[in-house]
C-alpha cells in the first residue's frame, strides 16, 4: 500500500468545516421545532372527530414515512417551482426536513397520547378544566414525557440525515467537505475526519437533548 | 427535443426500481450476515467483543448514511481498492444495515428469558446449539417487526445511491427530470414508486407487532 495519508487539507479548510457544522445544526435544530409543532398538529388532526380529517392526516404521515427523504427533497426543490412555489436551497433543505420530522413526530406523539389513561382525561373534566389545559397538562405534557427518548433518536436521525441536502446544494457540513474533496482529492482523510465529526455532533446533541429532558421532566411522576 | 413524461419514461423509472429491490435485499442478506454476527459479539461473554460490537454500531448509527457510502465509494479506492459502484454502494449499504440489524437483533437476544439459556446449558447444550436452537429462534421472532421496520429505512436508503451514478429509481427519476422538465410528475410517480414498495412493509411490520402484542 502506498498511499500517503495527509490530513492538512482539513486544516487549511477548517473555517468551511466549522461553518458547515453550524450550519448543519442550525437547519436541523429549526427543523426539529418546527417537525415537533407540526406533528403534534397531525396528531390531533388524526385523532379529530372528523373522518376525511383523520383520513387526510394518515395519508400524509404513511406517504412521508414510506418514501426516501431524497425523493421528498427533490420534490420540494424541483417540484414544487413548477405550482409557483420557489425555495432557494437552504429553504428548501429546512422545509423539507421539517415535513418529513413532523410526520415521524405525529406517529411518535400519537403513541404517548394513546398511552394516557382515559381516566385521567375523564378526572381533569370532573375538576373543571377546558379542552385547552387538558390536552395541555394532563394529555401532552405526560405524553411528551413518556415519548421523549424516542423524540431524541428521531432528531438525532434528522440531524444525520440533514446530510443529504447537500444534494441539492444546501450548505452544511456534507457540503462542505464535497467542496473539499473536489479541491484536494483527499477524500479517505475527508470523509473519515466528517464521519467522525458527525458521530461528535450526534453524542452532543443526544447528551443535550437528554439534558433538557431532566429538567423539563423531572417533576414526580407518582 | 423535449420529452413528454408518458409511459415509456414511467417503464424507464419502473426499470430502475427493479435495482432499487435488488439492492435493498442483497444489502439484507449481507447487512443481515454481519448484523447477526455484530448481535452475537454485542451479547457475547467476552468484554472486548461486547466493547467492539457497541463502537462498531456506534459508528454506524451516529454518522449518516451518505458519508458511509462517499467513504466506501471515494475514501476506500485511494488505500488500492478498485471498487465499481455496483460494489461500493452494496459494501456501504450491507455495513449500514449491520449496524441497525446488529442493535435490532441484541435487544431481541436479551429479551429471550434467561432462565431459556440456563435451562439449555441445564440440559447440556453448548454455545452453538443454545444460540442456534433455544435463543435465535425466539429472539427472531421477537425481533421480526423491528426487523421489516428497518427493511422499509433500508429501501428507502438505496435512494443514496442515486447520487452515486447508480441508475436506481431515483436516479432513472432524475434522469427522466432532466430531459422531460417535468419534475413534479417525475418526482411524484418516483415517490409513489417506493411507497407501493415500502407501504406492504410497513403494514406487514405493524401486524406482525400487534400479533406479538396480543400473544404477550
Amino acid at each position: 500500500m502506498s498511499y500517503q495519508f495527509d490530513f492538512s487539507p482539513l486544516l487549511t479548510y477548517w473555517p468551511e468545516l466549522a461553518a458547515g457544522i453550524v450550519q448543519t445544526l442550525r437547519i436541523s435544530c429549526i427543523a426539529m421545532v418546527a417537525g415537533l409543532v407540526l406533528g403534534i398538529a397531525l396528531t390531533a388532526l388524526r385523532m379529530s372527530p372528523s373522518r376525511p380529517l383523520r383520513w387526510l392526516a394518515v395519508s400524509y404521515i404513511e406517504l412521508v414515512r414510506n418514501t426516501p427523504f431524497l425523493v421528498q427533497i427533490f420534490f420540494i426543490f424541483f417540484g414544487l417551482p413548477a405550482l409557483g412555489l420557489r425555495f432557494d436551497a437552504t429553504q428548501a433543505a429546512v422545509l423539507a426536513m421539517s415535513l418529513n420530522c413532523s410526520a415521524y413526530a405525529a406517529e411518535i406523539v400519537r403513541g404517548g397520547v394513546q398511552a394516557v389513561p382515559k381516566g385521567q382525561v375523564e378526572a381533569g373534566r370532573a375538576l373543571g378544566l377546558g379542552t385547552a389545559d387538558i390536552y395541555r397538562f394532563i394529555v401532552f405534557r405526560p405524553a411528551i414525557r413518556a415519548i421523549y427518548p424516542s423524540l431524541c433518536s428521531q432528531f438525532v436521525l434528522l440531524m444525520l440525515n440533514s446530510s443529504l441536502v447537500a444534494a441539492i446544494s444546501a450548505e452544511e457540513l456534507t457540503y462542505a467537505a464535497q467542496m473539499i474533496d473536489n479541491r484536494t482529492f483527499r477524500s479517505f482523510e475527508i470523509f473519515a475526519v466528517v464521519g467522525l465529526l458527525y458521530l461528535a455532533l450526534s453524542q452532543c446533541l443526544s447528551l443535550v437533548l437528554a439534558a433538557i429532558g431532566r429538567a423539563y421532566f423531572s417533576y414526580p411522576s407518582k | 427535443m423535449i420529452r413528454e413524461f408518458g409511459f415509456p419514461e414511467l417503464l424507464f423509472v419502473l426499470e430502475g426500481a427493479r435495482w432499487t429491490i435488488l439492492l435493498s435485499a442483497l444489502a439484507f442478506v449481507c447487512g443481515g450476515a454481519l448484523g447477526l454476527a455484530v448481535a452475537l459479539a454485542r451479547t457475547a461473554r467476552s468484554r472486548e467483543l461486547r466493547w467492539g460490537a457497541t463502537v462498531y454500531i456506534q459508528i454506524f448509527q451516529g454518522t449518516p448514511l451518505l458519508i458511509q457510502l462517499f467513504f466506501v465509494f471515494f475514501g476506500l479506492p485511494l488505500l488500492g481498492l478498485q471498487l465499481n459502484v455496483w460494489l461500493a454502494v452494496t459494501i456501504g449499504l450491507a455495513l449500514h444495515a449491520s449496524g441497525y440489524l446488529g442493535e435490532i437483533w441484541r435487544g431481541g437476544i436479551q429479551a429471550v428469558p434467561a432462565g431459556q439459556v440456563e435451562a439449555a446449558r441445564a440440559l447440556g447444550l453448548g454455545y452453538r446449539s443454545v444460540m442456534i436452537d433455544v435463543v435465535l429462534p425466539q429472539a427472531l421472532r421477537i425481533s421480526l417487526p423491528a426487523t421489516v421496520g428497518f427493511l422499509v429505512n433500508l429501501v428507502k436508503g438505496t435512494a443514496l445511491a442515486a447520487l452515486l451514478g447508480l441508475t436506481e429509481a431515483t436516479r432513472a427519476g432524475q434522469l427522466m427530470s432532466n430531459i422531460t422538465f417535468e419534475p413534479l410528475r417525475v418526482y411524484s410517480a418516483v415517490g409513489l414508486v417506493y411507497f407501493a414498495i415500502c407501504l406492504p412493509l410497513t403494514l406487514w411490520s405493524a401486524r406482525l407487532e400487534r400479533r406479538l402484542l396480543r400473544r404477550g
